[in-house]
């Protein structure tokens, strides 16, 4: 990592924490809303980003996160062990849906998980008896751990930004371990890894569930942010959204979630200035942003970065960024 | 065994409809890697020209020929030009966004511009019922289903029977070869655009009555029209018309005998075990594996 990245991860953490003290409930919600669908963001850019396995089921996932946690904390179990909950049941769920993706890729892998998320949806919406079907569930409380109630929307929002930190941090020690190389290995060239003796079977099984596990956990934190669940929520223009957030902020890149999830909750809050038509001026935004940078905004920076490298007079800037 | 006769007869008339939007959208993917995302609201786009037409005074049958029209040119020649050109050498997914991000667009210019709540849609034929083998259907089904089917059959002549057609398919099948054999590949491309174009304005126009205009209509559309042509194939326009088929026929049979909540599961089940079993599609070629 070179020394220009660092002092942009300082600053941006700087910025996560501070800025929220100036902001009115509604921006410590969108930040709170960022930080959730960052942590399903990372997931989904470890199975298609790190190992090119194409998944339209994250929004699945943090509707089975959200209602896990969402029903067993309203049955008495508290929070934190919901919360492993969670992640444990995305994680299962999520090693099966591995089994298509051992035997086909790509558009057809798209669409299978793709016909995951609707069958998902229809469970939500139809099981009444579990889910309050189209009336959701309601009135789902914020958890308070050891006398530290995070009812208060500054309060929720460092838990996000916290279990956020911890999460990228094991993912970033995950994409550097063998397990990380391996997973790219499968994007890659997955016959010559399977030649070199790497158990492609089980690695695929196993990007698919942690990269699932990650969309449950954040699901798990989306229940008590927004208090009120419903079907609706997770059908599949959440997973559409999540896609966009990957390919938006730059798959395969480690930043590009967070970048993504920053661009698909605050561009459409912005371009509110253009009243009702926000969502026309921000669909009409990506189609014009993906043929500019299809390598997302990450993979544009990098390639300004390399460009001004490029340039002589300054090597001495150069040198900075090399480092 | 009537109401069976009936159910089977009004879900071949919905799945003719999904057989031309499933045929569109794998000739999209055959001639240009496209996987067209907002297939489902170019569904729902060309019934609301059809509306404004017949708002500025256009009798039924003009403003859908107006529908058609503009269909082919924005649906066919600007989404080719703005949209896929400029997007295709980044691959698939930049692609997929890119449509998705259409589909959105599209959605809510409707919903902006036109109207958000459903508006009624003229019928093609008065209301009435036929008697069939004892059976009462709606004069309406048997009217789209006779469309669909002149529709699918012209479309089949043109790509089998015709020059033109011919050279759409090897273009198809192996683009290098076709360009080899002096056929100009990128025209080819282009016509498919346009006749995907007019199969979706077709398909608007036939299901509109039915399910009136809506500016969500697209969502279950395009599904419907994926799940057709892969469980079809892919590859082929006869297994998408197929797939079709099948779904129409599924969805309406599940939906009276099995479960009305979970109508929308038996396809996608479906879909889930035909990818699993046999990839290429129930009526498609394996396609060959480049590693």
């Amino acid at each position: 990592m070179n020394r220009l990245a660092a002092a942009a991860i300082v600053v941006a953490t700087a910025f996560a924490i501070v800025v929220p003290f100036f902001l009115k409930p509604f921006g410590i919600y969108l930040l709170s809303l960022w930080a959730v669908l960052t942590i399903a963001a990372i997931g989904l850019n470890l199975t298609l980003g790190y190992a090119g396995q194409v998944s339209l089921a994250q929004g699945a996932f943090i509707g089975i996160g959200a209602y896990t946690t969402a029903l067993l904390t309203q049955a008495g179990v508290p929070y934190a062990l919901a919360f492993v909950a969670a992640g444990a049941l995305s994680f299962a769920i999520g090693w099966l849906l591995g089994y298509p993706a051992l035997r086909v890729q790509h558009h057809y892998l798209a669409f299978v998980t793709l016909a995951f998320t609707t069958l998902v949806f229809l469970v939500l919406r139809n099981e009444e008896w579990l889910t309050g079907g189209i009336y959701g569930i309601s009135g789902i409380m914020r958890p308070v751990f050891f006398g530290w109630s995070t009812a208060k929307p500054l309060d929720f929002y460092f838990l996000c930004l916290g279990v956020l930190i911890a999460l990228s941090l094991a993912t970033w020690w995950m994409v550097r371990s063998p397990w990380g190389r391996a997973f790219v290995a499968l994007r890659e060239n997955p016959v010559r890894a399977l030649s070199l003796g790497l158990d492609t079977r089980r690695y695929t099984l196993m990007v698919f569930a942690i990269g699932s596990s990650l969309g449950g956990l954040s699901g798990a934190l989306f229940a008590p942010l927004v208090q009120f669940l419903e079907p609706a929520s997770f059908g599949l223009n959440r997973s559409f959204d999540l896609l966009l957030m990957v390919i938006v902020g730059g798959s395969g890149y480690f930043f590009g979630p967070f970048v993504g999830a920053l661009v698909s909750v605050l561009l459409p809050e912005w371009t509110r200035i253009a009243e009702g038509y926000y969502l026309l001026v921000y669909a009409a935004l990506v189609m014009v942003l993906m043929p500019l940078c299809p390598a997302g905004v990450i993979g544009l920076l990098e390639r300004v970065l390399k460009a001004l490298n490029r340039r002589p007079g300054t090597a001495a800037s150069a040198r900075v960024v090399e480092q | 065994m009537v109401h069976f006769f009936q159910l089977l007869l009004s879900g071949l008339a919905t799945g003719a409809i999904y057989a031309l939007v499933a045929v569109g959208f794998s000739l999209l993917w055959q001639t240009s890697q496209t996987i067209n995302f907002a297939q489902g609201e170019f569904v729902m786009l060309p019934a609301f020209f059809v509306l404004m037409a017949m708002n500025a005074g256009a009798p039924l049958w003009l403003a859908c020929l107006i529908a058609i029209a503009l269909s082919i040119l924005l649906l066919g020649v600007v989404f080719k030009f703005v949209i896929v050109d400029p997007m295709l050498r980044h691959g698939v997914l930049p692609l997929v966004i890119s449509t998705i991000a259409l589909a959105l667009f599209m959605k809510e210019a409707v919903k902006d511009f036109y109207s958000s709540q459903a508006q009624p849609f003229p019928a093609l034929v008065a209301e009435g019922d036929v008697n069939l083998l004892g059976a009462v259907v709606s004069a309406q089904s048997l009217v789209v289903l006779a469309v669909a089917i002149v529709t699918v059959v012209g479309l089949n002549l043109l790509l089998n029977k015709t020059r033109l057609g011919r050279s759409m398919q090897a273009t198809a099948q192996n683009p290098t070869l076709a360009r080899i054999l002096g056929i100009p590949v990128r025209r080819m491309v282009l016509y498919t655009f346009l006749v995907n174009a007019v199969l979706v304005a077709i398909a608007s126009i036939l299901i509109s009555p039915i399910y009136l205009a809506k500016f969500t209509n697209g969502e279950t559309l395009g599904l419907a029209a994926f799940v057709a042509a892969i469980i079809g194939g892919f590859n082929q326009v006869r297994g998408a018309v197929l797939g079709g088929v099948i779904v129409g026929i599924l969805d309406n049979l599940s939906a009276a005998y099995l479960s009305s909540q979970y109508r929308a599961a038996f396809p996608l089940l479906i879909l889930i075990v035909v990818i699993l079993l046999r990839p290429q599609g129930l009526f498609g070629r394996a396609q060959e594996r480049t590693v």
